[in-house]
């Protein structure tokens, strides 16, 4: 409607050109007029094409960047005796099949088993690829991979909707992928600095929940509870709290539903209280750092350690809470961000009171800073 | 790789080609109108000067934009990557010190020795900070 209103008033305009010209004019805006009545939608189209070939481009460039880092962090740390890259791209190309869920029966276990084939062979991967890096390189150089592999999917599957929507010249095949877009770029931007994050070995907006369990635990005698996952004893605020958090300083989220399962059993269900932290996503308009408290299993991923979690604490009647740090996506997985860094000491605030006020002295607490421990020792 | 890497950044021939085609008869344009203006006889082709005037304008102004978005498209494809910091404190005299990250840094590694009291230090912290101008400030 604007577009007809503009044009009505640029004719409107050159009605004083004599009449040659005007009746050329005249013409021309019918024939604009017809061509946007007609082709209106394809050249809406067109343009969307543009504008997804445009972020297209930037995300080819991102993936590549991605690559390029990952090939020249593997070997600078690994020392391969061969070039990496083929296997490299190989493995950028790596795929995890979900269990079935037509008998949702058991499913957990299932799934929890393909995870760990694929962490285990994941791992195996690095250690072929990097033979020289130790066991935080390891980690660090499979938290790399993933990014890579993460920009590497991003990028194949807008390519797909852009070259289907290409081939068929279908307005809707192009528009939804062109609305999300913004969304989408966000989050390739968010793994490509997460990718440096992790070649370097810095803590990331994620580790927040483990910065917090590390920070309560510093000077107490740790030990290991579970896979990847270290447990400390720490007097606080007259309770006994036991703090679990993943293994650091390597990129590692751990099995943090193995190990409060196992301080649960280990104090056969004497638990007064479970306090969970973790780093949460924040809607926007709502400031990065921000702390806030609730109740349920603070933790993210395919959901095996929040149902393990959820298991434990049934049968023994738990009661659970959550703090959680707030920030979005881009934050999560980049380098962390000062506020994040400054929210700690608060959400270590908000854990002393919520102790304080949910339990009894004497009584046994589970703290669990639950989040990738990269960049962050204990 | 190197060639994989600069295609997002790399502006096809064609593209500069037009542009620089469009500058030229625009400009072309704008000055053949000012010409006529100023003849004598200007104002008798006053109507051929303000359409060369008026093409010659959106010419100019649509290889502009085409400029700008190829400068934007060039800023675009760089991936930044943030100073972080890492803040190391001395055991013993409880100075606090900063200074760029280095690969190798956690928190809580003990670090180089202080170099006030020449004791133990310990990182504490390691961040990046967001620079104001890059926030955006809504009034919700």
């Amino acid at each position: 409607m604007s577009i007809i209103a503009a044009m009505m008033t640029i004719q409107n305009g050159l009605m004083q050109f004599p009449t040659d010209i005007q009746t050329i004019l005249s013409i021309l805006f019918y024939v604009v007029f017809a061509v946007f009545m007609f082709y209106g939608q394809r050249i809406q189209m067109y343009i969307m094409i543009r504008e997804v070939q445009g972020s297209l481009y930037r995300l080819k460039y991102i993936r590549d960047e991605g690559r390029k880092i990952t090939i020249e962090t593997i070997k600078e740390i690994g020392k391969p005796q061969t070039d990496p890259t083929v296997r490299i791209d190989r493995f950028l190309e790596y795929f995890t099949i979900g269990p079935q869920n037509l008998d949702p029966a058991g499913i957990v276990w299932k799934l929890e088993h393909i995870l760990d084939v694929r962490d285990t062979r994941m791992k195996d991967e690095v250690k072929l690829m990097a033979p020289s890096a130790d066991e935080t390189q390891a980690n660090n150089l499979e938290n790399t991979l993933e990014a890579a592999m993460a920009l590497n999917y991003i990028y194949k599957v807008i390519r797909h909707f852009y070259v289907l929507g290409r081939k068929t010249l279908s307005l809707y095949i192009i528009m939804q992928i062109q609305m999300i877009l913004p969304l989408i770029m966000r989050e390739a931007e968010a793994y490509a600095s997460a990718l440096k994050a992790f070649a370097y070995g810095q803590p990331i907006g994620d580790g927040a929940g483990a910065l917090v369990a590390a920070k309560l635990a510093y000077g107490y005698e740790k030990r290991k509870i579970a896979k990847d996952c270290v447990v400390a004893t720490v007097p606080l605020e007259g309770r006994t709290a036991f703090v679990i958090k993943a293994e650091g300083p390597g990129g590692n989220v751990g099995k943090p539903g193995d190990a409060i399962k196992t301080v649960i059993d280990e104090n056969e269900g004497k638990i007064a209280n479970i306090i969970m932290v973790d780093a949460a996503l924040k809607l926007e308009g709502e400031p990065v750092g921000e702390v806030s408290e609730g109740v349920g299993a603070a933790i993210g991923g395919p959901g095996v350690d929040q149902f393990k979690i959820e298991e434990s604490i049934l049968k023994y009647h738990i009661p659970i809470n959550a703090v959680i740090i707030k920030e979005d996506i881009g934050d999560a997985v980049s380098p962390m961000r000062k506020e994040i860094y400054d929210s700690v000491d608060k959400a270590i605030e908000r854990i002393k009171q919520v102790m304080l006020e949910r339990t009894k002295e004497g009584d046994k607490v589970i703290i669990a800073g639950i989040g990738n421990s990269i960049g962050i020792g204990q | 790789m190197e060639k994989r890497q600069t295609q997002a950044t790399k502006v096809p021939p064609r593209v500069w080609i037009t542009i620089i085609i469009v500058v030229m008869v625009s400009l072309m344009a704008i000055l053949s109108a000012t010409y006529i203006i100023s003849l004598p006889e200007g104002s008798t082709y006053a109507d051929i000067a303000l359409l060369l005037l008026i093409f010659g304008a959106i010419g100019a102004g649509t290889s502009l934009y085409a400029l700008m978005q190829v400068r934007k498209r060039i800023q675009r494809a760089k991936i930044e990557s943030p100073p972080i910091t890492t803040t190391l404190e001395c055991k013993a005299c409880g100075i606090k010190s900063v200074r760029e990250f280095q690969r190798g840094d956690y928190i809580f590694k003990e670090g180089e020795s202080c170099q006030k009291c020449k004791g133990k230090t310990l990182i504490t912290a390691i961040y990046r900070e967001v620079k104001e101008k890059e926030r955006e400030v809504f009034p919700f």
